[in-house]
């Protein structure tokens, strides 16, 4: 086994709500993990724990066997970590172009303008290169966005909702440009997501949070099966109830 | 130890003046966004009506003491026709720019009032000094006191129980804090959100004159005389936290108190003390000591 | 190769005007290339998102180092004079910059104006520097050389020149590359610029920095044309002359802080003669105007002319 990521006893309140309770979880090399759950089950919460804008209260978080609590976003992005945001983080005012200009060239790109273009091509922004990122379709911010987390060459690839307020027919080419990058990259992928067909089609792995708890962990088919998930986090009815 | 008494008074007096300088700016903030660079030319509307008034009033060979009278009359003739003015006829317009944009905005008013003021009343100093003189002086410790101050002090007092009174016991009140709190959920829940602008920038607005008129008596009253009081009234407003009352208050008596001691033992650091106490603040609580520390939500 | 060309073009111009124009209008021209100076530094502060309202600080800084030179170390010379004020305003901003790149939005404004304010209330209050009416200046030489009574003004202006289009060019350069465009990045959105691995605060305060020795030198300069010094270069009501200068031109080009500070000077001089009664009532106007209608600027005007025709 190879964990890239290992999150021990991770435990967040804030006031009288608790977003994590106890979460520990590893992550393996060259894997695709999605994460479910319903509204503030603190996926989220554990994304920024990992990523240091959050301080967790109490835990561990371990990449490339280096406890990295206590790190700043910046620091952790050096490291290797990057992240996409559930609400898009763009440059507004500047167009696709330099969105993606300034993060190759703060990577460290060689050539920065061949990166850029590369990394338009892969993601199938071209036609809006020159397009003001804050007038953009909301699935494009969300590609751009994707976009400009994997340039930073990373080994860990966090992605929070890469697919929310996208139409669904949109959802599939948006997630098939997005993994396509991510398997080329050569990056692990953990990504945050609510349409459980994406979820099937995508992830080797799937973890539901309930409550800023784990309440399934395993393969899409035992986790998207299993009764808890189906009423906590799918919001099925479930018939034969165990109360 | 017979320090202690004169200085502490002094401070109070003048953080009192501080205060209801402040208190129309936070409340601006607090309720608007704005950071209103003008509040430094309605205090000197507010001095220069008060001269005219009360000079009229003593001119007229009427009672003195109607004299504080016209002062207060001052201060809500100008805050009642000029506030409105400024907010319907010019303000109304650019909410929900940039909050630096609109500290320039406000800057264009209080350069265009400065010449105003100098238009309608000239140059020359005026002087009126009835007001002042009238309550002499009364003695405690065997020291004797301006009893003008004590007025400044009550009215400070008088402000600022009304504006708790107004803001945490009526039903307005209690709309304008959920406005201050949020005001995109306020506007979702049909209050109407311009009605409590328009609002907040009168009260704002006569409270910055009664500043002024308040002041006209003890000084003489020339063109310019707002320019040094709004950064001053700034240095408050943060100290305590942009937008909160409570804040302003502290803030006021802390600079208040700060001032009349550094004027007492090291007069040269007078100005340098009131800015670096805001500084000092602002290193600790990076956003004034009673502001939410918040980070934004990703 | 443009801005080579153009910068070439400048410095032509400003040395004929140096030679050849009457003494009020070196003197003018002097101010107005001080107080570009200052602006240019400005920009590149909102290229980073951040206004000061105390850039007034570092205007004042220069001129009171340049002025101590002369006065209590008897340093006549205007080439020392001008780079002493640079050093002086960078050194400064260097250490203030450390807490002042903490700030944002309005407590960024605010904070700095605090402490220009500072500043005032020590000079106003400080004997030994004249309190609230300053002292006076003397430069002769130029790099040691010294030049006929009435030509000195002349040749400041000429060295002055020649190091503003150096810092001009200077700062386009910087704007044009990664740099510039990252200070946008700050501007748009910080978060993002973290999570791509870099520091937004160090790109405030390197540009912090430069602001501050760019100011320092303007004013210097300002204080060479004056030939005086008083406590009013640092009060707030100077650094909001900055900002407003600074609007009027915009911050889309380095050519154009240069360009308002000219406009604005030719019109203080023309209103100081007609209309002093007026002044500050017309510029409260002028930036209503233009806040409202031509955000970026008048500079944009005259792009939109050029592109046009
Ligand atoms: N910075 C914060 N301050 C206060 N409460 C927070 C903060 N961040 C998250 N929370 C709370 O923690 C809980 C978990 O939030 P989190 O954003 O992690 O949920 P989520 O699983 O990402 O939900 P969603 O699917 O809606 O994005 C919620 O109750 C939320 O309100
Ligand atoms: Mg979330």
């Amino acid at each position: 086994m190879n964990a890239v990521l290992t999150a021990e006893g991770l435990k967040k309140s804030f006031g009288a709500v608790t977003a994590a309770a106890n979460i520990s979880l590893a992550f393996d090399a060259n894997t695709v993990v999605s994460l479910i759950g319903a509204n503030g089950a603190g996926k989220t919460t554990f994304l920024n724990m990992v990523t240091g804008y959050l301080k967790p209260d109490s835990g561990r978080i371990m990449f490339d066997r280096r406890n990295i609590v206590g790190l700043s976003p910046r620091q952790i992005t050096k490291l290797g970590v990057s992240r996409s945001f559930q609400v898009p983080q763009l440059f507004q005012t500047l167009n696709v172009r330099d969105n993606l200009l300034i993060a190759e060239s703060i990577a460290g790109a060689k050539d920065p303008q061949a990166a850029t273009d590369a990394a338009l091509a892969r993601f199938a922004l071209e036609p809006y290169g020159h397009q003001q990122a804050g007038l953009l379709p909301e699935g494009i911010r969300k590609l751009l966005d994707v976009a400009m987390a994997l340039s930073s060459r990373s080994k860990l690839l966090l992605l929070d909702e890469p697919t929310s307020s996208v139409s669904a027919d949109e959802k599939f080419a948006i997630m098939d440009v997005v993994m396509g990058a991510a398997r080329a990259a050569g990056v692990t992928v953990i990504f945050v997501e609510h349409d459980m067909d994406i979820v099937a089609r995508f992830a080797g792995r799937v973890v539901a949070f309930y409550d800023g708890g784990i309440i399934a962990d395993g393969t899409p088919d035992t986790v998207l099966r299993a009764d808890s998930v189906r009423r906590y986090v799918i919001g099925d009815e479930v018939p034969h109830a165990a109360a | 130890m017979s320090n202690i008494l004169p200085v502490a008074f002094d401070g109070i007096a003048y953080g009192s003046w501080l205060f209801l300088m402040s208190a129309g700016l936070t409340l601006i903030y607090g309720v608007m966004r704005i950071l209103n660079v003008a509040h430094g030319s309605l205090y000197a509307l507010g001095a220069y009506a008060a001269c005219s008034f009360a000079s009229a009033w003593l001119n007229g060979g009427l009672p003195a003491a109607g004299s504080f009278g016209m002062l207060l009359l001052a201060a809500i003739v100008v805050g009642g026709l000029v506030g409105p003015l400024l907010e319907r006829g010019l303000l109304q317009w650019m909410y929900g720019k940039d909050e630096v944009v609109l500290v320039l905005i406000t800057y264009a008013v209080f350069l265009i009032m400065e010449d105003v003021i100098k238009l309608v009343w000239g140059v020359d100093s005026l002087l009126l000094p009835e007001p002042y003189a009238l309550p002499g002086n009364f003695s405690l410790g065997g020291l004797a006191y301006p009893a003008y101050n004590l007025l400044l002090i009550g009215m400070a007092l008088v402000t600022g129980l009304a504006l708790v009174w107004a803001l945490y016991r009526t039903r307005q009140g209690k709309l304008l804090l959920a406005v201050i709190h949020d005001r995109e959920m306020s506007m979702a829940m049909g209050i109407n959100v311009s009605r409590f602008y328009l609002a907040t920038f009168t009260v704002g607005a006569t409270l910055a004159a009664l500043g002024g008129a308040l002041t006209a008596p003890t000084v003489a009253v020339t063109p310019g005389i707002g320019v040094e009081v709004i950064v001053l009234a700034f240095a408050v407003v943060v100290i305590g936290g942009l937008g909160s009352l409570g804040g302003a208050a502290l803030g006021a008596l802390l600079v208040g108190l700060v001032r009349s001691a550094t004027v007492r033992y090291w007069p040269e650091a007078e100005l340098f003390s009131i800015y670096a106490v805001m500084a000092i603040v602002l290193i600790a609580r990076p956003k004034g000591l009673f502001a939410a520390q918040e980070a934004r939500k990703i | 190769m443009k801005a080579l060309a153009a910068a070439a073009v400048a410095l032509a111009l400003l040395i004929a005007l140096a030679l050849l124009a009457p003494q009020w209008l070196v003197f003018m021209a002097m101010l107005a290339l001080a107080k570009g100076v200052v602006v240019l530094g400005l920009v590149v502060l909102m290229r980073t998102g951040l206004v000061s309202f105390g850039q007034g600080l570092y205007f004042g800084i220069g001129a009171y180092a340049a002025a101590l030179l002369s006065h209590q170390w008897h340093i006549a010379d205007a080439a020392v004079m001008l780079l002493a004020a640079a050093a002086a305003g960078g050194l400064i901003a260097a250490l203030l910059g450390l807490l002042l790149a903490r700030y944002r939005d309005i407590f960024f404004a605010m904070l700095s104006l605090a402490l220009s304010m500072i500043l005032y209330g020590l000079l106003v209050k400080s004997a030994a520097l004249g309190s609230t009416d300053g002292f006076n200046l003397h430069a002769r030489t130029f790099f040691g050389m010294a030049f006929a009574s009435g030509m000195e003004r002349r040749v400041f202006l000429i060295a002055g020149s020649a190091c503003a289009v150096v810092a001009a060019l200077m700062v386009h350069r910087l704007l044009g590359r990664h740099w510039g465009r990252l200070a946008s990045a700050v501007r748009d959105n910080e978060l993002r610029v973290s999570y791509l691995g870099a520091s937004p605060y160090r790109v405030v305060y390197v540009n912090y920095l430069i602001a501050g020795a760019l100011a320092g030198f303007g004013g210097a300069l300002a204080a060479l044309a004056v030939g005086h010094v008083d406590p009013e270069t640092t009060y707030w009501t100077t650094s909001g002359e900055f900002v407003f200068i600074a609007i009027l031109g915009g911050t889309q080009s380095i050519i154009a802080p240069f360009v308002a500070a000219a406009i604005f000077e030719a019109l203080r001089t023309i209103a100081s003669q007609y209309a002093p009664n007026v002044w500050q009532m017309s510029l409260g106007l002028a930036m209503l105007a233009i806040i409202m209608f031509q955000p970026a600027g008048l500079w944009s005007l005259a792009e939109r002319w050029r592109r046009s025709a």
